[in-house]
């Protein structure tokens, strides 16, 4: 079993370090016929306007296919590539999430912060607050009636699930707690949610 | 939020730099050039008053861009945008910081304001990056709070080498430190004139404690995939882009075909037949400066201490 992690742009390497230390054999994905050779995917933070840049046409439908039927994980601007909807500014999304995403809902980079979140649903890994880095992060808005929330930061659904697709809009490849990335790996080995 | 001091602080700092990497981040001097910028696929953009070829050719005192100028280009883009303060200008920095940008470039492109002293950059809630030609100028800068490095090269002058060198000087200089003993890596402490504390860490992991980006001279894609397969993080590109040369300004589209065909030379880098088919977009290339023709104090680099 081999894991992608989108590496257009972006922390693709703390992902990487943190799905080889969990044991996963781990392959940089840069070109869209690589998504061919693995069977789940990491679209890592960094930002959602160079990937859709860097991927072109071609590369967004053959990602769009991936995620629409494969397990994804995406974290902050990956989370925004997942959304169907995108706002502030509006561009397009993969859609296998079926929410709205908020971009740099937070404001600027002074406004990024390192809080404290309760998983709601069990990560099948442990209980307990996460600690959650948020960088110009994004938020979630109306989410569709198919999308469990697996963690909120105060009232706002952080960390969600969506079949075999998860996206957080903070940065847990940047704290040292796997159990994020732990639980979509179960998932990823179990072959559906 | 208290949580976000000192550790914490410079855990978010060096985060969105980790966000930048692999990516291009690009000097524009008007709102246009940033969304050209951002259509191009910039990580980021560095928000100023003049590039540093402009600054070079024209002269004069080169101070923090105008506030209206920032205001205009955050604007105009959805990307992180940067700018620069004179070194050691700290009143510069903090009104960069009301202001909201989202990284300052303490950068000797432009004018120093002080001749002994960088900006105590542990005092701000904003991310600092700053140039080093060396190891002990990078790791001198991380100990004043620099959550990023870039090396110097030489800027405004679509020359590459200096970048080259500098780049090459800081990888050698940390692989040596790998293999030392105890006794030596104080003496080089001494040598470098830096912190034994930061000399420990990058002996321990042979890389900076922070992203190594680079600068300086880079114009062309396969600057920018040198450059990435010597060792750097992620591409500043400055003049470069938007200059024909140190007076004329690019075309808007070849400017775009230009900042395209670096960014994606950025990401495949190590990939031999993406670099020939973004470098056949490309109309044409800054006319450049040969720093080998430049006399040292014509040079920006050595500005900094």
């Amino acid at each position: 079993m081999k894991v992608g992690v989108l590496a257009i742009q972006g922390d693709f390497e703390a992902h990487r370090r943190r799905m080889e230390q969990l044991g996963a054999a781990v392959v940089e994905v840069r070109k869209p016929e690589q998504l061919d050779e693995i069977d789940a995917l990491i679209i890592p933070g960094g930002e959602s306007t160079t990937f859709l840049k860097v991927l072109g046409e071609h590369g967004f439908e053959k990602l769009k296919q991936f995620v629409l039927t494969r397990p994804t994980f995406g974290t902050c601007a990956g989370a925004i590539m997942l959304a169907n909807r995108v706002e502030n500014p509006s561009q397009p999304g993969l859609g296998a999430l079926n929410v709205t995403i908020r971009r740099n809902a937070y404001g600027r980079q002074v406004d990024s912060f390192i809080g404290k979140g309760s998983a709601v649903a069990d990560l099948e890994c442990g209980g307990g607050p996460l600690e959650m880095v948020f960088i110009r992060a994004p938020k979630f808005e109306h989410l569709g009636s198919n999308v469990e929330v697996l963690a909120r930061q105060g009232d706002d659904p952080v960390l969600i699930r969506q079949g075999k697709v998860m996206a957080s809009t903070f940065h847990p490849e940047l704290s040292d707690d796997t159990r994020v990335h732990a639980a979509f790996l179960k998932m990823v080995r179990n072959g559906n949610k | 939020m208290s949580e976000n001091n000192g550790s914490n602080g410079l855990r978010l700092k060096v985060g969105l730099a980790e966000m930048l990497k692999g990516g291009v981040i690009m000097d524009v001097t008007t709102a246009e050039q940033a969304e050209i910028a951002e259509r191009a696929g910039a990580a980021a953009v560095m928000a100023l008053e003049r590039v540093p070829a402009q600054i070079r050719a024209e002269g004069g005192v080169a101070r923090m861009a105008s506030t209206k100028k920032i205001r205009e280009i955050q604007a105009a883009t959805s990307i992180p945008v940067m700018a620069k303060c004179r070194i050691g200008h700290f009143a510069e920095a903090q009104i960069l910081q009301e202001l909201k940008v989202d990284y300052i470039d303490e950068s000797e492109v432009l004018t120093p304001a002080d001749e002994l002293h960088h900006v105590d950059k542990h005092a701000f809630t904003v991310p600092f990056v700053c140039g080093a030609r060396n190891l002990g100028e990078a790791l001198r800068r991380i100990a004043e709070g620099a959550a990023m490095i870039r090396t110097k090269g030489e800027a405004g002058t679509g020359d590459v080498v200096h970048a080259v060198k500098h780049m090459r000087q800081i990888v050698s200089e940390m692989r040596a430190l790998t293999v030392m003993s105890e006794e030596e890596l104080f003496a080089s402490a001494k040598n470098h004139q830096a912190p034994y504390e930061l000399i420990r860490m990058v002996a321990k992991t042979g890389k900076l404690p922070v992203p190594n980006f680079s600068a300086g001279g880079i114009a062309t894609p396969a600057d920018a995939s040198l450059m990435m397969q010597l060792g750097a993080e992620a591409i500043f590109v400055g003049s470069g882009i938007f200059m024909n040369s140190s007076s004329e300004f690019a075309p808007p589209e070849d400017a775009y075909k230009r900042a395209r065909a670096i960014v994606l030379a950025t990401t495949h880098y190590k990939d031999p037949k993406v670099l020939l088919e973004v470098s056949e977009d490309v109309p044409s290339s800054m006319k450049g400066l040969a720093v080998s023709g430049l006399q040292e104090k014509e040079m920006l680099q050595t500005r900094g201490w």
